[in-house]
């Protein structure tokens, strides 16, 4: 009873956690930006899309919508507000060019945050779920909520691996996270490229912040947690691997099921960062990373 | 080093030191304990542009090496009820071990990896003080029975001389054939080793300098609020303003750290008036000095003057 409980709760949060942790593995893995900006864009699609569906009464699949096209705005501004420039500089030397994205990309997210603050207060807000009510599986009473935000997780990201496989755009996007350079040997703008990628972190991240905003509710608070939790699944994956973060994912949102049910859940995230440590021991590059 | 005593930035800095010095003199004590709180913000920064600027570590986790210091020098004198001298000497010591063990994962792994070490560092330090309540004051954080002293002008001298001694300690250290040794084995690991220094005892340095200072800035800045709580000197968020602080002020210069802690406090407290858009003001105009002036305050000023 109790088993298919945590399997059940910890199959959502892990899909939850793992279609947050993609795009952000997915922009390391193309240019090498660890966007900590990332905890914010998902709560600013969470807030949008509670903000629209509660007070201006839009529906909730208009309001989830919203929220969704915020988070890719809010994306498209990091890229060009904060990382392009950042990259394109020539007063910043080449070497340090990643400790400037984090910094940038981390007093930006504090940015949103404040503006989400002062606008929206830092009350937790849930976001009215798309489909109501409750089924038995398994003897375990589920919110409906719960299975469609798997199922929906579950779906973009099997999108994800078709558009990164299956089409020429992500081909090209597999082939700058491969080799840079040869790309734009064959052709192709590199910045194309980015805006792409961008493009497709801001809808995943809207996604999950706006399912995570129906599932368990944000406030402004949760920026750091969240961008906290999807570096640590990326890490734990190895950083670039899409397969890895997927993995990790799944490891991470058990790992914090279980110990919140069987232990206590104010002790919630020690086992996953005490597993993190120690993965950082034997295997620095991370389950599936490649140095 | 001796040409450094004939330098602008010297007197410049002595300048600034003995103005400082005479405050207590004319300003009010709110101002006194404002600074006081910034100098060893100062401190923090400093040592943290040691281990960034020089030695190449992306250490997100300076709270670890501040909280430990601040908590040990906390606990040794509200539950054991030792003296505060030896608390903050043993602080100072806990925070050096704090930065060995630190400094373990960052002899293995690079870049972002270690910068999230770093990071789940401080969130188990956190997570220890909240378990472990009895002896830590868990959330509402430990009342501190002893302080130094309570008079402001006294506490402010304090901060101000301790601020002054490290930064000259650091500086000097910085600038020393060990800080550029440091600088090498920071941006190129393996061509520095090529030259026959051993990187591992530099880095290890590094790490035991800069939590030295951090540890003992630590303890007394617990000493001087009397209160140890994680909001003050664990919590990532106050890592986050000591990484914008020397970033801010120009980071591989270390002075300029310490005025980039001052700015950002003075800064914070100006903006009290607007409320809760304090903090975001305070971030925009840091992300505007990183995009526009990378070089940070000082760094923008020591390249015009070198351009002259």
């Amino acid at each position: 009873m109790r088993a298919f409980q945590i399997l059940i709760d910890g199959f959502a949060i892990s899909a939850l956690y793992a279609l947050g942790a993609t795009g952000f593995t997915l922009i390391f893995g193309v240019s090498g930006v660890l966007n900590l900006s990332h905890g914010a864009i998902m709560v600013a699609a969470a807030v949008a899309a509670w903000a629209a569906a509660s007070i201006l009464n839009v529906g909730t699949y208009a309001g989830a919508l919203i929220g969704v096209g915020v988070a890719l705005l809010t994306a498209f501004a990091t890229y060009f507000a904060v990382v392009k420039p950042i990259q394109d500089s020539r007063r910043i030397p080449n070497e340090e060019k990643e400790i400037f994205v984090l910094t940038g990309t981390l007093l930006w997210g504090i940015m949103i945050q404040e503006v989400i603050a002062y606008f929206f207060t830092n009350n937790a807000k849930t976001v009215l779920p798309i489909v109501d009510g409750v089924v038995e599986i398994l003897g375990v009473r589920t919110p409906k909520n719960e299975i469609f935000t798997a199922i929906v997780c579950c779906f973009v990201i099997a999108l994800l691996w078709l558009l990164v496989n299956r089409t020429r755009t992500g081909k090209a996007v597999l082939a700058a996270s491969m080799n840079p350079r040869g790309v734009t040997l064959l052709g192709l703008e590199l910045t194309n490229i980015y805006v792409v990628v961008w493009a497709i972190y801001g809808i995943l991240a809207g996604i999950a912040g706006v399912l995570l905003g129906m599932f368990l509710g944000v406030s402004s608070y949760s920026v750091g947690p969240l961008t906290a939790s999807a570096f640590s699944i990326v890490v734990l994956g190895g950083l670039g691997s899409v397969s890895g973060s997927l993995i990790a994912a799944f490891v991470v949102g058990y790992l914090e099921t279980l110990t919140a049910y069987l232990i206590s859940p104010a002790y919630r995230t020690i086992p996953a960062l005490l597993l993190l440590v120690f993965v950082m021991y034997i295997r620095p590059q991370g389950l599936l990373g490649r140095r | 080093m001796a040409s450094f005593f004939t330098t602008r930035l010297f007197f410049i800095s002595l300048a600034l030191v003995i103005i400082a010095a005479t405050l207590p003199l004319y300003v009010s004590g709110y101002v006194l304990g404002l600074l006081t709180v910034a100098f060893y913000f100062g401190v923090f920064a400093m040592a943290w542009d040691l281990l960034f600027g020089f030695a190449g570590e992306v250490n997100f986790g300076p709270t670890f090496l501040i909280g430990v210091g601040a908590y040990t020098a906390g606990i040794l004198n509200a539950q054991f009820g030792w003296s505060v001298y030896l608390c903050i000497v043993l602080g100072a010591l806990a925070s050096v071990i704090a930065g060995l063990v630190l400094a373990l994962p960052a002899l293995r792994v690079r870049g972002p990896y270690f910068g999230l070490t770093t990071l789940v560092a401080v969130l188990m330090l956190q997570n220890f003080i909240v378990v472990f309540a009895d002896l830590t004051g868990g959330e509402i954080g430990l009342t501190i029975p002893d302080v130094i002293t309570i008079n402001a002008g006294a506490n402010y001298w304090i901060a101000l001389g301790f601020m002054t001694i490290s930064a000259a300690i650091l500086y000097g250290l910085s600038q020393s054939p060990v800080g550029l040794v440091l600088q090498a084995s920071g941006q190129d690991p393996v061509q520095a080793g090529a030259l026959g220094f051993n990187i591992v005892k530099h880095k290890l340095a590094a790490f035991i300098v800069s939590a030295f200072f951090s540890g003992l800035s630590g303890a007394l800045l617990v000493f001087y609020f009397g209160t140890a709580s994680v909001g003050t000197v664990v919590d990532v968020a106050v890592g986050v303003n000591v990484i914008v602080s020397a970033v801010l002020g120009g980071r591989r210069t270390v002075l300029g750290a310490a005025l980039g802690a001052i700015f950002l406090i003075v800064a914070g407290e100006f903006l009290r008036p607007t409320g809760e858009l304090a903090t975001f003001i305070v971030s925009a105009v840091a992300l505007l000095v990183v995009l526009f002036f990378p070089g940070g305050f000082l760094g923008a000023a020591l390249s015009r003057e070198a351009r002259s």
